[in-house]
């Protein structure tokens, strides 16, 4: 690997943005980053739609998965954070491998009218030991469920945050990134911190 | 059930091209991750009038540091030839890319200035 003077690159961070298709995902990203969303695309060759497994060479068909992704540049502390949108379908998992990879946590966004979209994205997270927090992305007309009755919904562990939050909204979106990061401070600093958590808190 | 927002549309002129521009390789010389970060040396062995077409729109693109992923969006190329244009250019002096090794960092002091600039929002 070439290197350079570590004073000249900023330092970096990465935040997933997960959940179903259609929850906000793109637009969280875009609501927060600095740039314009940018979609980048990985090639890969799968097995054709509705098929779970390689049926064969002459039945592959090859796709592209898109990502979205942001960047917020902190110049005064030269720190530049990285928002990836993880693509929503199952069978483009193995994207999230690299996505994750140094992730320093993510944001599972969820939709109450369709909550088992993120199941899978609670799921990968807590297996891999990555950090998040739940946000529910209230959308107008969706019934607003009280916070216990969501957190038993998802089985989520009393120690994940989970706060309500509007994707179009800069302050509602940036202030689910600072709850997260503030969950990965008290988690990774102290256990003590993380006992006085009110596992109930949600906020708006 | 092709879905807008994962571009599961495959596209014949698309597909051809990409790896057409590295000659058909897969694989970078260097390991880059989707948030490493290049940038110009303003060196390198090949004069800019010698690089292909894609080469040269790469290493425009990296004149401050830019993270593979957004080289890659710019190019609107797929990650993976992005990566393999990019590696060129380093094995050509070019460019210089830095790993991100502080990445996913839980050094609470990083994390407290990560939070200042969030705040700061």
């Amino acid at each position: 690997m070439v290197s350079d003077a570590s004073d000249m690159f900023p330092t970096q961070f990465k935040i997933l943005i997960a959940g179903g298709f259609g929850v906000g995902k793109t637009t969280f990203v875009g609501t927060v980053s600095e740039i314009a969303p940018l979609t980048t695309e990985e090639t890969l060759t799968s097995a054709s739609e509705g098929t779970d497994h390689l049926t064969g060479v002459e039945n592959k068909v090859t796709t592209t998965v898109a990502m979205d992704f942001g960047r917020i540049t902190f110049a005064m502390q030269n720190m530049v954070l990285y928002l990836f949108g993880t693509p929503g379908q199952n069978r483009f998992w193995f994207m999230w491998d690299e996505l994750s990879r140094g992730a320093l946590g993510a944001v599972v966004l969820a939709d109450t009218r369709r909550l088992q979209d993120c199941f899978a994205a609670v799921e990968f997270f807590e297996r891999r030991g990555i950090k998040f927090l739940v946000a529910i992305n209230e959308f107008d007309g969706a019934y607003r469920y009280q916070a216990d009755e969501i957190r038993s919904a998802l089985e989520l562990d009393a120690s994940v945050p989970l706060v309500r939050c509007d994707a179009r909204n800069m302050r509602s979106a940036s202030n689910a990134l600072i709850t997260l990061v503030e969950h990965i401070v008290a988690k990774s600093s102290s256990r003590t911190t993380e006992d006085s958590v009110d596992v109930n808190r949600i906020r708006s | 059930m092709a879905r807008p927002d994962e571009g599961a549309t495959p596209d014949a002129e698309l597909w051809v091209r990409p790896y057409t521009v590295i000659n058909g390789r897969t694989r970078p010389s260097t390991v880059l991750d989707l948030t490493s970060l290049v940038r110009a040396t303003g060196k390198g062995l090949v004069g800019p009038e010698q690089l292909g077409h894609e080469h040269a729109q790469a290493l425009q693109l990296c004149h401050s540091p830019t993270s593979v992923a957004e080289v890659a969006a710019h190019l609107r190329q797929p990650v993976m030839v992005a990566k393999v244009l990019l590696s060129d250019l380093i094995d050509s002096g070019a460019i210089t890319a830095r790993f991100p090794a502080v990445l996913g960092t839980t050094d609470p002091a990083l994390l407290e200035k990560l939070l200042d600039g969030l705040r700061r929002l």
